[in-house]
């Protein structure tokens, strides 16, 4: 085995990383702010609800490669276009959370809702200050698994040619070049498991009151 | 003042929960809906604030119609107490009392400040104050949701089923604390609840509403207590009314009998000295009751194993119903009186009582 490619290849190395994360990252924005008011949407009403969960598994089960191809075709982009990539997984993502999000708002406390309602706080900011803010854990465990997934998914992105460390996969195999496809293997679950980890700090920070009932038992 | 002027809800499915409803609920007072579920009482409450709109029928607050202004704005100006005090779980303890004021646009120190004096009206201990919801105990909980209610000074609370969830101790003790608030603040406020004992207890005017919707009886609980305007306010009001009635009635005029007492320790000739049917109380230096003693049939009195004494009779405090509680609860027959620093002042009797109950009668029908 050849490990000197790694030190080699360094540069191209980190420029890979750096193409996947914002590949892999980018469309968990752009599916999350899509979807959040979706979600309030299928939380409200009955018939949306019965439209946009359903549809949003429908998207779910489209093979990941052939949104990658489909999309130049329905979007007029270049094939080579990464906007293709980034598109196809706010798909996703969006597809994900927008089951998500209606299930955690659908969680809130009837009376948590009521007593707010009953305090005088208008639809809007109710939703944006009350029930978002308390769908926050469901939220944080649909956000963990988007994100896990595109950033595997990423990768498949190498065989239309923009994938990030999915590319060392198709060189190293074209090279037989066991020790590339191994750097990305490994690089990609590290980089996974480091932003699991970061979304499930940040989820515990943003959500203090989570968990707080127990310190007082341990006491 | 609340005043409802034939105020009807109809809901969609056809179901009538208020029916044409007149009532008015004073300024200053504790008014409580009571009634079995699905009497429309909770109904009536949420169409106050328009948590629930009126299907027909006008409800004017302070003169005004409750239509008029926008719903959002009526609801902050009116303190509202939920059911399991339904409190934020992601805000700690000084934000959720702080929520009305940071609608109203209170700069958010201000507003802390206001919840800070709260948490001490409502008797919360400051560390609580960086505390989540789910780190206190119901009782704590409902608290929090008074002082919540509270927190803008509004002239008006609504308060639903508001110790419906915590046991019958902490709901005492939170009934106890809510009198004691009113009495400083004189809130008009509407209480709902489904426990009569509590209607009676905290309300100075009851309405009972039947069920679909209909107001069966509107006075105050001594009255509601005494004279039942029929059959069903007479089986809702429950068993002994007569007896819960009393409550209503004061003490003042009623004869307190000579009781001699003997000190702690004192001798069996003492004792015996000081019987009367063969029962002396013990009082300490101080002249508060400590319990009895009996004379035995061979004229030895035992000193050294007290007998508990009943419920004491608040000579200036009490109504009738304490009084002859102690009567009734007394090992001895004898009611113990105390005055208001709990110093024995005398015995009471049952018959006393009940010639009281008589001589309130008779003014009653006269009057």
């Amino acid at each position: 085995m050849n490990w000197g490619w790694i030190s080699q290849n360094l540069a191209s190395i980190l420029s890979r990383l750096g193409e996947h994360l914002i590949l892999a990252l980018l469309p968990v924005l752009i599916g999350l702010v899509i979807a959040v008011p979706l979600g309030w949407l299928a939380n409200r009403s009955r018939v949306a609800r019965a439209v946009l969960v359903p549809a949003a598994g429908l998207l779910y089960t489209i093979p990941s490669l052939a949104l990658f191809i489909v999309l130049p075709l329905i979007l007029g982009t270049q094939i080579l276009n990464p906007l293709n990539v980034v598109i196809a997984l706010a798909i996703y993502t969006m597809a994900l959370l927008v089951r998500s999000i209606a299930d955690a708002l659908a969680a809130v406390p009837g009376m948590v809702v009521a007593a707010a309602t009953a305090m005088g706080y208008r639809p809007a900011r109710r939703f944006a200050q009350v029930e978002l803010p308390l769908s926050v854990p469901v939220l944080v465990a649909g956000l963990r698994v988007a994100m896990v997934t595109n950033i595997s998914l990423v990768a498949v992105g190498a065989v239309i040619g923009i994938g990030g460390l999915g590319f060392f996969f198709t060189d190293g195999f074209l090279r037989g070049n066991t020790v590339e496809i191994l750097t990305g293997i490994v690089l990609i679950v590290i980089v996974a498991l480091i932003f699991d980890a970061l979304l499930v700090k940040a989820g515990k920070v943003a959500t203090p009151w989570v968990g707080a009932g127990e310190k007082r038992g341990a006491r | 003042m609340i005043e409802f002027r034939g105020v009807t809800k109809r809901f969609p499915d056809g179901t009538v929960a208020v029916d044409s409803l007149d009532l008015t609920v004073d300024a200053g007072k504790i008014t409580v809906f009571v009634g079995p579920s699905g009497c429309g009482k909770t109904t009536s409450l949420r169409m106050i604030n328009r948590m629930i709109e009126p299907s027909g029928g006008t409800i004017l607050i302070d003169g005004q119609d409750s239509m008029s202004s926008d719903a959002a704005d009526l609801r902050r100006g009116i303190g509202y107490v939920i059911q399991q005090a339904g409190l934020f779980p992601h805000r700690t303890i000084l934000d959720n009392i702080a929520t009305v004021p940071l609608l109203l646009g209170w700069s958010k120190a201000d507003a802390r400040k206001r919840a800070a004096e709260l948490m001490e009206t409502v008797g919360l201990v400051p560390e609580m104050a960086k505390r989540y919801p789910v780190q206190l105990s119901g009782g704590q909980q409902q608290r929090v949701g008074v002082a919540r209610a509270l927190a803008a000074d509004p002239p008006i609370l609504l308060m639903d089923e508001p110790f419906s969830a915590v046991d019958p101790v902490v709901r005492e003790s939170l009934q106890d604390e809510l009198l004691r608030l009113q009495a400083e603040l004189g809130k008009t406020i509407v209480f709902v609840t489904h426990d009569i004992d509590e209607a009676v207890k905290l309300g100075d005017k009851v309405a009972v509403f039947r069920t679909g919707g209909v107001l069966a009886q509107y006075d105050e609980p001594g009255y509601l207590l005494a004279r039942p305007a029929d059959d069903f306010v007479d089986g809702f009001v429950g068993r002994d009314r007569g007896y819960r009635g009393l409550g209503f009635l004061p003490a003042e005029g009623l004869p307190v009998g000579e009781l001699r007492t003997v000190p702690v320790g004192a001798s069996p000739e003492a004792v015996r000295e000081a019987a009367h049917d063969g029962w002396a109380l013990v009082v300490d230096d101080g002249g508060h009751p400590q319990g009895w003693v009996r004379v035995n049939a061979d004229g030895s009195a035992g000193t050294d194993g007290l007998v508990a004494g009943g419920s004491l009779y608040d000579t200036e405090a009490d109504s009738l119903r304490g009084a002859l509680d102690a009567a009734l609860s007394s090992p001895s027959g004898f009611g113990v009186a105390v005055d208001g620093s709990g110093v024995v002042v005398g015995s009471i009797s049952a018959d006393d009582v009940l010639a009281a109950l008589a001589t309130s009668r008779r003014e009653d029908s006269a009057a």
